[in-house]
């Protein structure tokens, strides 16, 4: 909100070193959460053991809503990441902003298009890779001719509009609940009576944020499991 | 900002250095290190933990599909147990009560047998004793009846006052008796 992206060219290209170390800071998370449960893996799961089959579970029964789970079991570690990954990256800027010589440094790395767009767009450039590799160019280009060939210009503009919704959808969820917990944090640190005031608020959002994150998450593998299906499934 | 991006790239596609200008709208840098680092991830992920918890949920899920085949086979087995042991207890009570009624059956004609044995006896013992009785009687009649002779003798002598010889007149005496008997 009003505060500067921390911007810096390297060999002629820009990078936001905030988006950069927010997400480094993301997968590092992630990655702990795999190692911690595959620490001690055991034939009776406990702990995180348990949690993380418990994600595994979940990501199958998505894919599994959506397509067999011959064909959609090499989607699973895809959606088994991009769950991790995308619900940490929503909650990590709950706690804090972090802004530094007016540059925001600490933010969710969601609440950037930038960031929610590029795994958006890898994600329909995965789905048309796998649909082309399944079921080869015939049966790839076949997916535009339904339902009717007539349709085929709005099927077309429908997969730019499917990546543009899935990666500002995302963002935009991500990025209000910011800018709302700033407004509260703002009115929070004006006097004593903010601070009281906002309180109440400010914790009702913030768990309000941490169940957006999650839906969102959700919505996300969800929808790029039901885009997958659409180019891969042979129905 | 985005949106914005993209109409300005719309507006300046058609100048020299697209990739430059594309850059100065778009910071190229943060999509490639996404990329980068979510392609770093899943491989990482894959390597270290997907990889090895498949592996033990696999390894359960056949831990768990032995065991159920297990669980069935010994079911099975002591379903047949059980009916074999069923029959065996059936076959039992049925020899038992085989047993009971031979038993019975036999007790039955043992006590008939002795039943009739008895009553043969006693009807055995009642007609010798009857016959006993006819002899004692006949005796005792004839007995009498000698009796009777020697007292009459006895007194018709003793009212003749003449000594008969007993000898002689016995023959008629007894006619007499024997007559008298008839008579009555």
């Amino acid at each position: 909100m009003g505060h500067e992206n921390p911007l810096r060219e390297f060999m002629g290209i820009t990078f936001n070193l905030s988006n950069i170390m927010m997400l480094i800071i993301t997968a590092l998370i992630v990655f702990l959460i795999g190692i911690l449960a595959s620490r001690n893996l055991q034939l009776k799961p406990t702990g995180m053991q348990n949690f993380f089959e418990w994600i595994m579970d979940f990501v199958k029964g998505i894919i599994k809503s959506n397509m067999d789970w011959k064909t959609g079991g090499r989607f699973h570690i895809l959606g088994i990441t991009l769950i991790l990954f995308l619900f940490v990256s929503n909650v990590l800027g709950l706690p804090l902003a972090v802004i530094w010589k007016d540059e925001l440094w600490w933010k969710s790395p969601t609440a950037d298009p930038i960031i929610t767009m590029t795994l958006a767009s890898m994600v329909m450039v995965l789905t048309h890779y796998y649909g082309a590799k399944m079921k080869g160019a015939a049966g790839y280009g076949k997916y535009y001719l339904k339902p009717l060939p007539g349709l085929l210009p709005i099927t077309i503009i429908g997969e730019f509009a499917n990546t543009l919704t899935l990666g500002l959808r995302l963002y935009g969820n991500i990025y209000a609940g910011e800018v709302l917990l700033g407004l509260i944090a703002t009115l929070g640190a004006s006097s004593f009576f903010g601070l009281v005031g906002a309180i109440i608020p400010g914790v009702a959002w913030m768990g309000f944020s941490i169940f957006v994150g999650g839906i969102q998450s959700f919505i996300f593998v969800m929808l790029t499991m039901v885009y997958m299906s659409n180019k891969v499934s042979t129905d | 900002m985005f949106l914005d991006t993209f109409v300005l790239l719309a507006t300046n596609t058609a100048d020299a250095g697209f990739l430059e200008k594309l850059n100065d709208n778009l910071n190229l840098g943060d999509i490639i290190v996404t990329v980068l680092i979510f392609l770093i991830l899943l491989a990482l992920l894959k390597k270290f933990a997907w990889g090895p918890i498949m592996k033990v949920m696999d390894q359960r899920a056949e831990l768990i599909a032995n065991e159920i085949e297990q669980a069935e086979k010994s079911r099975i087995e002591s379903k047949q147990l059980l009916e074999e042991q069923r029959n065996l207890l059936k076959e039992a009570r049925n020899d038992a009560q085989a047993i009971v009624e031979n038993a019975r059956e036999q007790g039955e004609s043992q006590r008939e047998d002795i039943v009739k044995a008895a009553r043969n006896e006693v009807a055995r013992l009642k007609e010798e004793a009857a016959l006993e009785i006819a002899s004692e009687r006949e005796k005792a009649v004839v007995a009498v009846r000698e009796e009777f002779v020697s007292l009459s003798v006895l007194a018709a002598s003793k009212v003749l006052g003449k000594e008969l010889s007993e000898e002689d007149n016995r023959a008629l005496i007894e006619e007499t008796i024997a007559k008298a008997g008839d008579g009555q």
